[in-house]
């Protein structure tokens, strides 16, 4: 008894619940501590490792926080022009069919500068990934009003938070693309509960998994935190986004296997 | 089969882009240019070569897909006119700033705004000062008939892998709408190895390929700027081309480019049989602009006009190749405008003979 409590035979590959993705590089974050941009990444990474296709994939950066992603995945990787990443995805799906492809977009970056980028290629059933990372907020250039910014939400441009009446509605984009033809499965997630963890890596398994299929694009949203835009410690952004951000977004699956489903 | 047809200039882009071995081409309606796109689709080239045509959302989302197929190594091009282009300057900067080749197009119409869609050569300084934003340029080529409209898809491609920098073919709408005879190269197979450098998966064999034009050092963003520099210098060395017609005993000198430089040959015959020694020179370049060739014989001669469909954007580099050697002058028509042979003589005269005579 007393021999198998030694610590070596405690770490053992046997006993081992969890360890770095393969994927994932050594270069430490940028992400200021408690970003969800970080745990979105390593299930990117841990799925990319237990589907083994590395050598498959090639994602497409945004401007945006995530801008410097390719510094923490070891895969080859473009940086697109801000709102642009679907139209380098087009090319790149287009002329290697049999790789795995992906974009990872901000809100603003997604629904605001490249709203028309991102409607075209959902709606020609390009057959990539969009992660869309929705924290409604400008996160990169110092927390501006993002397009999926809440009503009376306070940003850097909207000081006394979002004026509906002046500044327009918060875009829901998911559900938008979820309408479009070219779009087979489209969910909403989050990162900030383990059970939450578990459902977005189970989502983005399943977004891979539908590019072999051929039958139109997936779009996985996770709905975020962006504690130094908002303001807030760690875990009350992560409350208040559980409070607000989740009336107006709330998660779960919107379009399954190309069927919208009801609510 | 190498093979002679009669095709608008347009038309023969399309097709010596499939016969280059193109892999992709990514564009959006604007006249004086659609027969581009129109004549690929209506080819199937995918079923012919393999070689992909989209038809995207803008002008934005076509360079954009040219900046991801560029990325995998692959063989990728655009075109557009001028309203078009400049929506294209953003994607071509990140392009130049990430070190990729591509084929850009551009048979101009005349602006600013809509303008007009007859021909012009107003966009000369967009296309041979880098355009978009930062420092880069892009290799300019121009040519002047439906044979050199296909020979320079080739060359395109060609210079674009050889220095990871885009190319332009800087046309008009005239060039692009003329029926002329061209001799269609031997269709060249499409790449099945790509360079070191796409991203085409990380192997085991090999780290993994980033694409970015992202730098946050300073220091090392002005080392970049400089390598690319120092490419730019390279082709100002090596890519430099031209034709010279009637030079030997030139004392005056057209310069033109393009449509300009076909009006301009007719003008040395006028003017030459008027008795005036009258050269043509012939940029095929316009980055790398043939400064050398002018700068040697700028010495011997009385004038330059630079003739261009603009209000005088060439003559600028006319100007700086001679550096007061001689004296330059800008003749030019706006507007959809083609200046006719014998009107640009009357200017020549004008603006140096018969001055001239009186002073
Ligand atoms: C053409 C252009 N316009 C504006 C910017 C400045 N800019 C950089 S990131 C950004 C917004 C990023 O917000 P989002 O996409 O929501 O991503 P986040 O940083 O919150 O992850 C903006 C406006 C830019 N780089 N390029």
């Amino acid at each position: 008894m007393a021999e198998n409590l030694k610590t070596e035979n405690i770490i053992s590959t046997r006993n081992l619940v969890y360890k770095k993705s393969s994927i994932l590089t050594d270069n430490v974050m940028h992400y200021c501590p408690g970003c969800g941009h970080g745990t979105a990444h390593r299930l990117i990474a841990e799925v990319i490792e237990e589907m083994d296709i590395q050598a498959e994939t090639i994602g497409i950066t945004p401007v945006g926080c995530a801008v410097l992603m390719y510094n923490y995945l070891d895969i080859d990787m473009q940086e697109a022009a801000h709102g642009r990443a679907p139209a380098l995805a087009t090319a790149v799906k287009r002329l290697m069919p049999d790789k795995y492809v992906f974009t990872y977009q901000g809100d603003g970056d997604l629904a605001a500068i490249g709203t028309a980028e991102t409607i075209h290629a959902c709606n020609r059933g390009e057959d990539f990934t969009i992660f869309f990372i929705n924290n409604g907020i400008y996160g990169m250039t110092g927390g501006q009003m993002a397009p999926t910014t809440i009503p009376n939400m306070k940003s850097s441009t909207s000081p006394y938070g979002r004026d509906v009446e002046m500044m327009g509605n918060p875009l829901k984009i998911t559900e938008l693309v979820a309408q479009l033809p070219g779009t087979y499965y489209v969910t909403r997630q989050a990162v900030h509960t383990a059970g939450a963890v578990r459902r977005a890596k189970k989502a983005i398994r399943k977004a891979f998994e539908n590019q072999s299929l051929k039958k139109g694009l997936s779009l996985v949203e996770i709905v975020s935190n962006c504690n130094s835009g908002w303001k807030m410690e760690p875990v009350e952004a992560n409350r208040w986004m559980e409070e607000n951000m989740f009336q107006y977004y709330p998660p779960g699956d919107i379009k399954v296997d190309g069927k919208i489903l009801s609510t | 089969m190498k093979e002679l047809k009669l095709m608008k200039g347009n038309e023969a882009i399309a097709e010596a882009a499939i016969r280059a071995g193109a892999d992709a081409y990514f564009g959006y309606p604007i006249t004086p240019q659609s027969e581009v796109l129109e004549y690929l689709m209506a080819e199937r080239p995918h079923e012919r070569t393999g070689m992909i045509v989209l038809q995207a959302e803008s002008e934005i989302a076509a360079i954009n897909m040219v900046y991801g197929g560029a990325a995998c190594g692959r063989k990728v091009m655009t075109s557009s006119s001028s309203p078009g282009i400049s929506l294209k300057q953003e994607g071509l900067s990140y392009i130049a700033g990430s070190e990729l080749p591509c084929l850009v197009v551009n048979v101009v119409r005349g602006g600013p705004g809509l303008g007009t869609i007859q021909p012009a050569q107003s966009d000369y300084f967009q296309a041979v000062k880098g355009g978009g934003h930062g420092d880069y340029r892009l290799i300019v080529l121009a040519p002047a008939s439906v044979q050199e409209m296909a020979d320079f898809v080739d060359l395109g491609f060609e210079l674009a892998f050889r220095y990871r920098n885009p190319a332009m073919i800087l046309t008009d709408g005239a060039l692009g709408q003329m029926m002329e005879k061209v001799w269609l190269k031997e269709p060249k197979p499409r790449m099945t190895e790509y360079p070191e450098w796409a991203t085409t998966g990380k192997t085991p064999d090999r780290e993994r390929n980033i694409i970015t034009s992202l730098e946050l050092d300073s220091g090392r963003q002005e080392k970049f700027n400089l390598k690319l520099q120092a490419k730019y210098r390279e082709m100002e060395e090596k890519e430099v081309r031209y034709e010279t017609i009637e030079c030997e005993d030139a004392e005056y000198l057209l310069v033109a480019y393009g449509t300009s430089a076909r009006i301009c040959q007719k003008s040395v015959q006028v003017a030459r049989e008027n008795g005036i020694k009258v050269g043509l020179l012939r940029p095929m370049t316009l980055f790398p602009f043939p400064k050398k060739i002018l700068r040697e014989m700028a010495p011997k001669l009385k004038g330059i006009l630079s003739v261009e469909m603009s209000t005088g954007q060439m003559v600028e580099d006319v100007m700086l190749a001679v550096n007061g050697l001689v004296e330059v002058e800008h003749y030019g028509r706006m507007g959809g405008i083609i200046p006719a042979p014998d009107e640009i003589v009357s200017v020549l005269e004008e603006k140096f003979i018969k001055q001239n005579y009186y002073g």
